[in-house]
């Protein structure tokens, strides 16, 4: 594990922290994205934040399926709204 | 699936108060809802007074539904402004989903370089980090951990979220770039301690292994 104060004072490492969520979504220029993939291949403190960014936002969606709502809890809500004789 | 979900209701039906489609989209949304709620109040209790507050004002409000938001999107920002209500009540802080953030330019920085993605998923799923996980969640101020849940979980676009919570799609933007980094910060520390302890096992293990082989030799 390494700590790093450094990052932010160089400047390609700088331009892709700002860009790094739009690039990740695919939503940035591309003219940006090549001059970021250009920089991750020779910044490997920058490859691993890009890498471990988005092993996060994968890991969130993966452990975050649509529940089931608890049956009581469904009962109480039709309830609520008095609509129990909708409940199937 | 959100389309889907909503080309199947009759938005006129609803509109008109029609209680056995009304019945149709709370089947249909709850499930999202509940989820939503549970991620933002943190509690089954509270999670629960949300989903029924959400679909108690929106049963009342659909006769001025306007259609400009798509349902989900609209069921999304009843949630959301219900769940802040809630955390309000409990007296945290940055209870507001407008409130500035106090270093709105700032970016979040990486405070650690920790490539944990090598690590097993077995180990990066298991129980005990999906605890971590959610603790991590709920660390976030309720206006960065709005626009993390509604654009990484719930899948709404910049545009969708923007709406949802009346925001600028560029504060939309400003807060995810905030509430990923912070959450990657707070794994890479987790998963950093966890592969630290894995690493002294191994050489524990390893220098055992030695020692029995030279006591051995040496009998």
């Amino acid at each position: 594990m390494m700590e790093i104060d450094h990052l932010r004072d160089k400047k390609h490492c700088g331009d892709l922290l700002s860009n790094l969520s739009e690039f990740i979504d695919g939503t940035l220029q591309e003219e940006l994205c090549e001059k970021i993939q250009e920089h991750m291949d020779s910044c490997e403190n920058c490859r691993v934040v890009v890498d471990s960014l988005r092993k996060t936002i994968y890991l969130y969606q993966v452990t975050s399926p649509e529940p089931a709502v608890p049956e009581a809890v469904r009962e109480r809500l039709y309830r609520r709204l008095d609509l129990e004789q909708f409940l199937k | 699936m959100d389309k889907a979900r909503e080309e199947s209701l009759s938005l006129e039906k609803l509109r008109n108060g029609d209680r056995a489609e009304f019945a149709q989209l709370m089947d249909k949304y709850s499930g999202i809802i509940y989820r939503l709620s549970l991620k933002m109040v943190e509690n089954p209790q509270d999670a629960e007074d949300v989903l029924q507050e959400t679909f108690i004002k929106a049963f009342r409000g659909l006769p001025r539904f306007d259609g400009r938001s798509s349902l989900s999107t609209w069921l999304y920002r009843i949630a959301v402004n219900e769940s802040l209500m809630h955390l309000r009540r409990r007296k945290q802080p940055a209870l507001s989903i407008d409130q500035p953030l106090e270093t709105e330019d700032d970016q979040q920085e990486p405070t650690q370089i920790v490539d944990f993605c090598c690590m097993p998923e077995k180990e990066l799923m298991s129980f005990e980090a999906q605890l971590y996980m959610d603790k991590a969640v709920e660390s976030l101020q309720p206006n960065l951990k709005a626009v993390f849940l509604l654009r990484d979980i719930e899948g709404l676009s910049t545009e969708e979220t923007a709406d949802a919570l009346n925001l600028s799609q560029m504060a939309v933007k400003t807060r995810l770039s905030r509430a990923r980094m912070k959450l990657r910060n707070l794994l890479s520390e987790y998963y950093g301690e966890r592969m630290a302890k894995d690493k002294i096992k191994k050489e524990q293990i390893t220098l055992n292994r030695a020692v029995a082989k030279v006591e051995g030799l040496s009998q």
